[in-house]
């Protein structure tokens, strides 16, 4: 049977499949709907971890025990999982251990644009990148089968372009299940104490000997020998950029981009005139073709940065520009991502920039709070720096730093990597203002459960984190639960903790918009009214894309009184995208704004 | 069949349907007998920001997103979000606007105003342009979030070589049995405009 899906989709129907029957992750795009839609198929345990180290911990657990598991995670995700994964590769995996690797060239939804190819090098464990969706789902299998023969972890590379795209796959049946699980002693092989690690370093070397002779026999390393003039070795996607701008070129497609197939190379390179390597990111593949004494075209002609498409593949080979920019008779107002109507973020990030503080931000939906006209935040760095950086300023500011610094960091993050460094701002005394913006989802990735709502991925009840027991818990004194939505609430709190000395701990607790408009049964909405309406804007400092701003000349029928000299207008909420959250009405200072009656 | 590939981008405002409906295309090129590709993202640019959902189709689709000046028909579901993505339409390429305005953040602040003349300019650049109020025609259909339905419907007239039977069996499936007739009723208020 045909199907149309994601390489996400892919993967998962790949695992389910070939029997694998473990999967542990934390979300992160591009990577989460991998564990999410595996997570649905029958007879497989998956989970949300609380960070990408854990779930790797979790998987090497399971397959040593002899289950077949998959650690999912994107790019950044694997620099929080680097601890374990090194030493993984020294102690092998006993049952199937594969690692996967969403990276994301063009940071659509990251941080940063790091090449998880280096990964591969760097820790010794193989790496195979799928280049669409039907590859997607057949190279978990072979990412299994290569763990399973070589007793080692294996890298599953996708990008956001394979993860996120849709492409047609041959469903087939999943083969039947086999309970593989024991426990099994094995000291020299899972106890890395120096005196074992050291030979089973030799076995990793031994390893990566054998792979490369695998390499050159892997079934998608392939050579497409066509026009001889011009031979581009590539992977993932670019092969698909690359086919779509130049059919009639010769091809080396790699499947497997750690080891590489030096035999294969040298082969293919033999065969044809000018040599291309076309790569996104890193020269990873070009600088490794090169070290073999092979002349090859890559990173003098393409990008670095970003991702590619065939423009920009045919731009850089034939020396044209990617098409010359349409010339507009005017500029496009930009449309930046923004907080949701009724979003609570909205609320808490309007307090705190009128304290003109130095707001340590971090990672999830708040960190859109930087951008005008809320400013919120002034650093974003990783998942829970947040804290240790808020921390790590007001020691060294000292008495300069008083009351003047705070930490946001949203809930799922807090319990991703803000625990420690909040147990440090107590251990270390620093006198910082922490804010966990709970609003009882992971809400960027697409709402996913946590330690703190309750429920799990397979939605199991369980046990709800109390952060406000836990803040109690690490030493700190000064502990608030506050309604974001509640404005003077907030407001006072939060003045009120900056003028103290200590850490203290602010739970800014409301259900995220879109859960809670799925939790309710009627919204009222907002409206404003415009005899009232004075045109002052202050509520358009919110910047929630429910509320605009109409000039007088473009009210139409509507006649409106001014009600100051300078009045050229009237703020206008749009009914059909209020949440009813009230903070609008509550900055307002004339009473114009009220539930829609 | 082709002997290269076509490409349709739709492209709008995060929460518009627009990824609904680049999956329902896909699959009816699908139910036509070709090779079909889409590619979106997802993410952080889905909060509010512009969201275009590339789709490619022919007898052999390799890349899943179509480079500049090489989309065959542009469906804009923003007026604005059109001249965003004017410059990936081929000098032959066709478009259709839903003239519906979502402000953008510097539009709502007043810093910036939203231009007027946006179906002119289309206009100046296109020689075929199709404009509805999908949002309007959904409300017609009886249910306003079948606006992007109305554009999937305007859509399959350019789409001459797809046979209206696909639609109807991709649309049935899609849906369930509370809201396929209005969807239907949607596609083909868009069809016959």
């Amino acid at each position: 049977m045909k199907a149309l899906m994601s390489g996400n989709e892919a993967i998962a129907r790949g695992a389910y499949e070939y029997g694998v029957t473990f999967a542990s992750a934390y979300p992160g795009t591009p990577s989460t709907e991998i564990t999410e839609e595996f997570s649905k198929y029958d007879g497989v345990y998956a989970e949300w971890s609380p960070n990408e180290k854990v779930a790797l911990e979790v998987s090497i657990g399971a397959a040593i025990a002899g289950a077949k598991a998959m650690a999912v995670m994107k790019h950044v995700g694997v620099n929080v999982a680097a601890d374990p994964l090194f030493t993984v590769s020294y102690t092998g995996t006993n049952g199937g251990l594969v690692i996967i690797t969403a990276d994301d060239p063009s940071l659509h939804s990251s941080q940063n644009e790091q090449d998880n190819r280096n990964y591969a090098r760097f820790a010794k464990i193989p790496m195979i990148e799928p280049a669409d969706s039907q590859e997607a789902k057949d190279y978990i299998k072979l990412a299994f089968q290569i763990s399973e023969t070589f007793d080692t972890p294996v890298f599953l590379r996708s990008t956001t372009r394979v993860s996120h795209s849709k492409s047609v796959v041959d469903l087939e049946e999943p083969v039947p299940r086999k309970d593989t699980t024991s426990i099994q002693h094995n000291r020299d092989k899972y106890v890395m104490v120096p005196a074992k690690a050291r030979l089973r370093r030799i076995e990793v070397e031994k390893r990566m000997e054998k792979l490369k002779e695998y390499a050159e026999t892997f079934p998608e390393n392939r050579i497409e020998l066509n026009d001889a003039d011009v031979g581009i070795i590539t992977a993932g996607m670019c092969y698909n950029y690359a086919k779509d701008a130049f059919p009639n070129y010769s091809y080396l497609k790699l499947g497997m981009v750690n080891p590489l197939p030096v035999k294969m190379i040298r082969e293919f390179a033999s065969k044809v005139k000018k040599l291309y390597v076309v790569e996104e990111l890193d020269p990873f593949i070009e600088d490794q073709v090169r070290a073999l004494g092979i002349d090859v075209v890559g990173k003098a002609i393409f990008p670095y940065t970003n991702e590619f498409d065939p423009g920009v593949i045919e731009a850089s080979m034939t020396g044209t520009s990617a098409g010359a920019p349409l010339e507009l008779p005017l500029t496009i107002p930009m449309r930046p991502p923004n907080l949701c109507p009724g979003c609570p973020h909205r609320g808490l990030f309007y307090v705190l920039g009128r304290t003109k503080a130095f707001v340590s931000g971090d990672i999830g939906c708040y960190t859109l709070s930087f951008m005008k006209p809320l400013e919120g935040i002034d650093s974003c760095v990783c998942m829970g720096a947040s804290i240790g950086m808020a921390h790590g300023m007001s020691k060294a500011l000292g008495e300069k730093g008083k009351g003047k610094i705070i930490g946001v960091i949203g809930d799922s993050t807090f319990i991703h990597s803000g625990i420690t460094s909040l147990l440090n701002t107590v251990y270390n005394r620093s006198d910082v203002v922490i804010v966990i913006c709970d609003n009882r989802t992971t809400a960027m990735t697409g709402m996913q459960d946590h330690p703190a709502t309750g429920s799990t991925l397979q939605k199991q009840k369980t046990k709800e984190l109390d952060f406000a027991a836990l803040g109690k818990a690490l030493g700190i004194d000064s502990v608030h639960v506050v309604n974001p939505l509640n404005l003077e609430a907030m407001k006072a709190v939060v003045k009120e903790e900056l003028s103290q000395d200590g850490p203290s701990l602010v739970i800014s607790q409301a259900p995220c918009a879109l859960l809670r408009s799925r939790q309710i049964d009627e919204i009222i909405p907002l409206a404003v009214d415009p005899h009232i309406c004075t045109g002052c804007k202050v509520c358009l400092r919110l910047g929630c894309p429910a509320i605009s701003w109409k000039r007088f000349e473009d009210l139409g029928d509507l006649k409106v009184e001014k009600k100051t000299k300078k009045q050229d207008g009237i703020a206008v909420i749009d009914a059909s995208l209020c949440n009813g959250c009230t903070v609008c009405s509550q900055v307002c200072n004339f009473g114009s704004i009220k539930e829609v009656q | 069949m082709y002997n290269t590939t076509q490409s349709v981008l739709l492209a709008g405002v995060g929460g518009q349907g627009i990824l609904r409906a680049s999956d329902i295309l896909s699959l009816v090129l699908m139910e036509a007998g070709f090779d079909a590709k889409k590619s979106e993202v997802h993410g952080m640019a889905q909060r509010g920001g512009c969201v275009t959902s590339h789709v490619r189709y022919g007898t052999k689709v390799y890349s899943p997103i179509a480079k500049k000046h090489d989309i065959n028909i542009l469906v804009s579901f923003e007026k604005i979000e059109t001249l965003r993505y004017l410059d990936y339409l081929k000098p032959t390429g066709k478009v259709i606007v839903n003239e519906i305005e979502i402000y953008p953040p510097s539009v709502n602040l007043g810093e910036a105003q939203y231009p007027s003349d946006i179906i002119d300019i289309v206009k100046n650049h296109v020689q075929e342009v199709k404009v509805l109020n999908a949002t309007e025609m959904a409300l017609k259909a009886g249910n306003p979030r079948t606006a992007n339905i109305v554009l999937l419907g305007a859509l399959s007239s350019f789409m001459t070589d797809i046979n209206d039977d696909c639609w109807e069996r991709v649309l049935r499936k899609s849906f369930t049995v509370k809201v396929v007739k209005a969807n239907l009723d949607a596609f083909e208020l868009g069809r016959n405009l």
